[in-house]
Parts: C-alpha cells; structure tokens; sequence
C-alpha cells in the first residue's frame, strides 16, 4: 500500500541557506505524524513544498501514491490535502458558517454558478454546521470572524480544513498562541479527529505532540534527525543535545 | 420584514430615479434628463468597476478601456452602415438589440485578453499593467484615422430599439434606467452566488481559497469579463445619448474618474457607486455653471469625504448596522 504522504529527498535552498536538505519521510495512512524542531528548523518551509506554494529545487512529493510535485496549491488541495494556518488565514467579514461553508463549496466542483444564493443552499450550510460542530463551535457559527476570541479562531481554523473532508491534515501549529485551558480543549478535539484521520502535525508544544502523535520526526537544520515512536525520540540523546535539552519544559 | 437604514435609504434613491422624468415636466427642463442619463450610464460603469475594485480587491485603473471598447463597436458599426459598407455587409448592426450585446461581446473580449495577462500580477503591479493596456487601446484609437483618430466619430442616429426610433430624451433615460436596474440586480445575485462567494473570500484571504482548492484565478478572470461587458454596455449607452465617440472614452482620466465615483460612493455595497456616480456627476454640473476650473473644488471635496467618511457618501448615509 502507498503512504498517505511521501516525501523523497527534497531540497530546497534560499541562496546560500538549505532550508530544506534531502528530507526523505513517509507518513502512513492513519497515523498521527508529528514534525517538531527548534526555530529555524525549516518546518515552515516544508510545509510550503507539502501544500504546494513553495517549489522544491529537487526531490518529490507523492500524495496518497500520487507524484504531485508540480501540481498547483488549488489541486492538491482538490485530492484530499487539506492545512491549517499557523497565522490564521479566516475570511474576515464572513461568519464561521461562510468559512467553513467555503471549504464544502470547494469540493462541490467548481464555482462557476452565477445566480442562486448560496447562503441559502442546504447543500453548502449543512457540511459547514457539522464541522464546527465537530470542534465545538457550533453555537457561534453565525458570528463574524473578527468577533471570535483567538482559541475559537483556531478552532475555526481546524473546522474548515475538517469541512474540506479530506484524507490527509496538515496542522501547523494549531497550539499556537493558545493559553493552557484552550490548548488542553484543541488536543481533546485533535484526539476526537485522529481516530479516522491521517494528520500530519508540526507543533511546538511538547505536551501535545507526545499525546497525539503516533510517530515524530525531528527535523534540525533542514534535515531529518530521527524519526521514531515518541518515547524513542525523547530518550535519544542527539534530539536532546539539538532540541528538547533546552526548548522543553 | 423590519425595514433597515439601508432599506429606506435604497427606496429614496430608486425614487429620485423614477421621478427624473415628472420633475423634468415642472421644471420645464430638458437638461435635468439628459443629466438623469448620464447618471444612469456612469452608475453601470461603476457597479460593474466596484465588482472589481470593491468586492475582488482588484484595483483596475483601466476601466475607460471597456467602456471606450463598447462605444466604438457601436459607432464603427454604425460608421460602416452609413457609408454603406455594413459590417458583414449587415444593415442589422444599427438594431441596439444587436449592437448593444455585440459592444458587450467586444468589450468583454477585450477584457478576457487584458484581464488574462494582468491578474497573474497582484497589488501596484497590477494597477499600473491595467492602466498600461488602457493606454495602449487609447493611443490606438488616437491612431485609427480612419475611424476619426483624435477627433472621434460621430453617428447620424441612435440604435434602433427593437426597429423603433428613439428620438425622445424620456424614453431613452427610461432605457438607460432599465439597464442600470438590470446591472444591479445581476450584481446582487452573483456576489451571493458561488461565484460571488469565491470571489470575496479570495479578496479577504487568496492563499486561504488556494489552500481549500479553489484556482482563485480563473474565478478573477471571469468577474474582469462580466465587469467588462457591463462597462462596454455602458459605452454603447454613452454612444447613443452622445451620438459621438472620441479616446476620450478610454482615456486614464476616465479610468480614474469612474475609480472617484466607486469610492467616494461607498466600496463594496450595492447602491454606494450609484450614488457616487450620481454626487460626480452633479457636483461637476453644479460647479463647472461656475467655473472652469471645478476640479479645484471638487478636489478638497473627495478629500473631505475620504477622511470624514471612509466608507463613502453611501456608508455614511445608511450608518453602522448594516453591512
């Protein structure tokens, strides 16, 4: 069977800086796969060769056995890649329902329908109630964006990646910003999710990687340091020295 | 039904419209119709630029282009039938029911090519490559002797509508009235449709709708040609009432122009660039009575409205609540 994600030795270099340097990973169908590193590690830039909005210099990326390596952000994002925003990326001016309701329009093929109100198609509406739902947002989805407190922004974040219905999530960072309470709620909801869901998580917070993921790779400079079971990774000595040593509390 | 600000403020506007005429009659005054005209047409060119500038984040500063696209097609159609050599050897192109969805054709194509190479850049790129190809159709024109070049070119009549004459300045603001009804409320459909929805998600976040799966570019490409078209039917209008096209039509004066009614009426609603179409065109008739040099006046007046209200003449006027 081919892996939900495959990444085999990508490179990508900005000038004379190898932010990515012949990353080789495989992410199985199902599992919970974490990417942590120290700051500057090269995850955000991983993460754009994922979804398609950086090009690598070399090196290719299957999805679900698929080399899409030269396909847009648009249809990766059509095959079953969906991501969340470690900055949030939520339409302002719209309510939670429209954001999410955005993500099921996506995957009803194209757009090009100039007349109907599609505020008012149960079609878009419904998907979109039942993914808030899942992340417990249910009750604020008619409020606007800019209305919701930071934890239910990135709660939203997640819902309209989830109301994409996809088959590998891309999380990046979705602990970020959050306070201990709101973060212990954001990994209840990912272990909800992780059941039936290939998730491929970069995270800072240590608590949260080691209760969700089944597998971690640890990426340093560019390249990857180890990948193995959590309990592997946090007894290794070298991701001590390069990373947890200092950055874990 | 609760009747908002908004709502009230909607019906005074259509109202003003639909009493042009009658007031025309006590007043005596031909003119306050043929100004009620012009109204009309530049309210169509700026519900079709908001579409752009407003709702898709598109900031076009070459509109005129459109406009000036729809005009010619009408008088170099007419142009050619009363030197009797019709297009295609074709008298139907003097019937408005023809010319005017043929000035909507070219106008719309000519925006297919423009909009196709200017979206694949974004933000001042974009503005100075539109503005770019507009000037380009304006020189083009200026260079078309042919076609009267600097001096433009005039037509005997205006389109027949529908095989009937129309001489009379009521029934043609009547017509252009119709028209402007009909841009409006295609408008308000599509930006609650699908289509609509993608486009103002892409102005609020692009890299958000390419991550959900949505190739925002080809949606973009779309809006430019259905905002062109209505531009270029406005440029047909304009023809008609003018009997006279000249660049002027596509020049970037026009272009920024057509850009001061969009935001001084209000970005992003309906009604604001109706309203702003209308406050540009009286306050130039008002003031150019008085002076040659109105825009001296006008100036410190758009300066005013962008600082005292940012959301234009329209957002001010239906306040806070409503969106």
């Amino acid at each position: 069977m081919s892996a939900a994600l495959q990444l085999d030795g990508l490179c990508k270099s900005f000038g004379s800086l190898r932010a990515t340097d012949n990353v080789s990973l495989r992410v199985e169908a199902g599992e919970c796969h974490a990417i942590i590193g120290p700051n500057g590690a090269g995850k955000t830039t991983l993460i754009g060769q994922i979804t398609g909005e950086i090009r690598p210099d070399a090196g290719r990326i299957a999805l679900l056995g698929t080399d899409v390596t030269h396909w847009s952000v648009p249809r990766r994002a059509l095959s079953g890649l969906a991501r969340s925003f470690q900055i949030t990326q939520l339409a302002q001016g719209f309510s939670a329902l429209d954001n999410a309701a955005f993500a099921v329009q996506a995957r009803q093929g194209h757009s090009f329908r100039f007349l109907a109100d599609s505020r008012k198609d149960p079609s878009l509406r419904k998907p979109a109630l039942d993914a808030l739902t899942q992340v417990g947002l249910a009750d604020r989805a008619d409020r606007l964006v800019e209305t919701l407190s930071h934890g239910e922004r990135r709660q939203l974040e997640l819902a309209v990646a989830l109301a994409m219905q996809p088959r590998i999530l891309l999380l990046d960072e979705p602990m970020a910003g959050m306070g201990p309470e709101e973060g212990e709620r954001m990994v209840e909801i990912l272990r909800g999710i992780k059941r039936h869901m290939t998730i491929v998580l970069v995270e800072h917070d240590m608590d949260a990687v080691f209760a969700l993921a089944d597998r971690v790779s640890v990426l340093v400079a560019g390249a990857i340091l180890k990948t193995g079971s959590p309990a592997d990774v946090r007894s290794d000595e070298r991701v001590r020295d390069a990373y947890l040593g200092a950055g874990s509390h | 039904m609760k009747l908002t600000r908004t709502g009230v403020f909607t019906i005074v506007v259509a109202l003003a419209f639909l009493a042009v005429p009658y007031a025309a009659t006590l007043l005596g005054s031909n003119y306050v119709i043929t100004l009620a005209t012009r109204v009309a047409i530049y309210a169509i060119v700026a519900v079709s630029l908001d579409m752009l500038v407003g709702r898709s984040n598109l900031v076009s500063f070459g509109h005129a282009a459109y406009f000036g696209l729809g005009g010619y097609a009408v008088a170099i159609s007419a142009f050619h039938l009363a030197n009797d050599v019709p297009i295609f050897g074709w008298a139907g192109t003097n019937e408005a029911l023809i010319a005017w969805p043929l000035a909507m054709f070219v106008a719309g194509f000519g925006a297919l090519i423009i909009g196709a190479l200017s979206l694949r850049t974004a933000g001042v790129y974009f503005i100075m490559i539109t503005l770019a190809f507009a000037q380009m159709l304006f020189f083009l024109f200026v260079a078309l002797k042919y076609y009267g070049g600097d001096d433009g070119l005039s037509l005997s009549t205006r389109n027949l509508f529908a095989g009937n004459r129309i001489t009379d300045a009521r029934t043609f603001y009547w017509i252009c009235l119709a028209a402007l009804a009909i841009c409006l409320l295609l408008s308000w459909r599509i930006l609650n449709s699908r289509f609509g929805m993608v486009l103002r998600g892409a102005a609020a976040s692009e890299r958000r709708m390419a991550a959900l799966g949505f190739p925002v570019y080809r949606y973009r490409l779309a809006a430019f040609v259905i905002a062109g078209m209505m531009a270029g039917l406005a440029g047909a209008l304009w023809a008609n009432q003018n009997r006279f096209v000249s660049p002027d039509m596509l020049s970037w004066v026009r272009s920024g122009e057509f850009l001061v009614m969009v935001i001084m009426g209000g970005l992003s609603s309906l009604v604001g660039p109706v309203v702003g179409a209308a406050a540009f065109l009286l306050i130039e008739s008002y003031l150019s009575g008085w002076t040659e040099h109105w825009q001296m006046v006008f100036g410190p007046f758009v300066l005013l409205v962008a600082v005292f209200a940012p959301r234009g003449l329209w957002g001010a006027l239906r306040g806070k609540g409503d969106v």
